[in-house]
């Protein structure tokens, strides 16, 4: 199996001061990774240099697309890095409002990439979003509903339907629980698993929230001051963990 | 000549603690066990020796310093010591499966989908996976009105059970099982004895650590004594 996205030695500098750097890693189809650490460590920072949100600047970024043809991110045409994030990515934000459109429906926000891939007919985007809809366990008769109406769950997968609508092959997601009650992140935590299953995709996600991490991901990079201290299996950096703060990290862990 | 499914050779393992001064606690030093099909191994020794070690390092959940875990995977070896998480995710999906007596799951999903996971996982519908995660359940004993509620408000017994089922329900060539009947009463140990023995029968390698010395003795064709690391005394003295 070849990597969907092979990460070499990145860096991201803000002035003289290094954001993340020295990152490397190897993400294969229908892998979940999570970046962990505390706040400042480094992991949005990384997550946005990965997804081109940010410019990096030491490294090589390359991903697979479904072709096959290899794309050196950090060197990709803006117009070619927005064709591929259109359609081979997604990307999730933490908080609903900046990935979504507020002031449009519902339908509207999850048609809207299969309309910038050239779908124009109004009868088929409407019922392949109210198919999302329901995929995401909203009913599909919130489909003229504007996102402002929906409860912060509702928004997330909302947000979920709009990026997966496409059928990305990896998508980023920056705390996509964070700001979501508890009982509310069960149910997302749950139909997230289920739906990674049945469409393979790849995630790079960034949690602070190590039981996210334990209940999602397959592999997990731990973050202290801009650098991966830790890699491995999710289950194997939680119950043995090898480096100093890695240790600090799964001890604070407050058990239920 | 035996068929082998588990060939872990030479395996050593220290904890080191950090936040204890870097306190280093050897606890598997040079351990090797061959398991060929059809064999059930009860891991012995006692309390701190090793067992539930050696069981973890087995499926790659503790890493270790030393030695070579070779699994028998589909048509080859797979060390698990050099694998790729990808691959062990593989491995444990298809091959090898672990029984813990601690159920690790959302919140919020019911023991029927806990149980049929992971028969959806090798890609059957999940009607399917459904109607057979409910003859687990019935097997074990959990009553029909609790499959549709999640286990977290189950007794210990239940949970445990649930927990069996989810880890023997995919019928893995090899299964490792720490304490499998633990907190079970006398019905559903037989129960799960019973299982153990349909694994052996149609193949599977068995590895368990069973407080339970009847248990033990019951399913187990052979115990291996987990051998003491050296200086463990002196490790024991540091934590005192």
């Amino acid at each position: 199996m070849t990597p969907i996205l092979s990460v070499r030695q990145v860096a991201k500098r803000y002035g003289q001061r290094y954001g993340c750097r020295e990152v490397s890693f190897d993400l294969y189809p229908g892998e979940v990774l999570c970046i962990v650490g505390e706040s400042g460590s480094g992991k949005s920072t990384l997550l946005s240099t990965l997804a081109g949100k940010l410019a990096a600047d030491e490294g090589e970024v390359t991903f697979r697309d479904v072709n096959g043809t290899e794309h050196d991110l950090l060197t990709l045409a803006e117009a070619d890095r927005r064709r591929l994030a259109r359609t081979e990515w997604g990307f999730v934000t933490q908080h609903a409002r900046d990935g979504l459109r507020m002031n449009v429906s519902a339908g509207a926000n999850v048609s809207e990439r299969l309309m910038a891939l050239g779908q124009r007919h109004y009868g088929e985007l409407r019922a392949t979003a109210g198919e999302w809809l329901e995929k995401v366990e909203i009913s599909a008769e919130r489909l003229d509903d504007r996102p402002s109406q929906f409860s912060g769950g509702m928004q997330q997968r909302l947000q979920i339907a709009r990026n997966l609508v496409t059928k990305p092959r990896l998508v980023f997601m920056d705390e996509p629980t964070g700001g979501l009650d508890v009982s509310v992140q069960a149910r997302f935590l749950d139909l997230l698993r289920r739906l990674v299953h049945e469409t393979g995709i790849a995630v790079i996600m960034v949690t602070h929230d190590l039981g996210v991490a334990r209940l999602l991901a397959h592999r997990t990079l731990v973050m202290q001051q801009g650098r991966v201290v830790e890699a491995g299996l999710t289950d194997q950096i939680l119950d043995d963990p090898q480096h100093p703060y890695t240790q600090l990290l799964v001890s604070s862990i407050l058990q239920a | 000549m035996t068929t082998l499914l588990i060939d872990a050779q030479n395996v050593s393992k220290t904890f080191v603690l950090h936040q204890q001064d870097g306190l280093a606690l050897p606890v598997l030093d040079d351990v090797s066990l061959q398991v060929a099909v059809g064999e059930c191994v009860a891991l012995v020794g006692p309390s701190g020796a090793g067992k539930s070690t050696f069981l973890k390092a087995l499926y790659a959940n503790y890493l270790v310093q030393a030695g070579t875990i070779g699994i028998f995977h589909r048509e080859g070896w797979v060390d698990m010591v050099a694998a790729l998480p990808h691959q062990i995710v593989e491995v444990r999906r298809h091959t090898l499966g672990y029984v813990s007596q601690f159920l690790r799951v959302i919140p919020r999903v019911s023991a029927l989908d806990i149980v049929a996971e992971p028969l959806v996982e090798w890609g059957e519908s999940l009607e399917a996976a459904r109607t057979v995660a409910g003859t687990w359940l019935a097997r074990l004993n959990i009553h029909e009105r609790l499959w549709s509620l999640p286990p977290a408000t189950f007794s210990g017994g239940e949970q445990q059970r649930v927990n069996i089922a989810r880890g023997m329900i995919a019928p893995r060539p090899i299964l490792l099982l720490d304490e499998p009947t633990a907190s079970l009463d006398a019905a559903n140990r037989a129960v799960v004895i019973e299982l153990m023995r349909e694994a052996k029968a149609r193949g599977a390698a068995l590895v368990g650590i069973f407080h339970d010395e009847a248990t033990r003795d019951t399913v187990a064709d052979r115990l291996f004594t987990v051998p003491l690391a050296r200086r463990l005394d002196t490790a024991k003295e540091l934590t005192a």
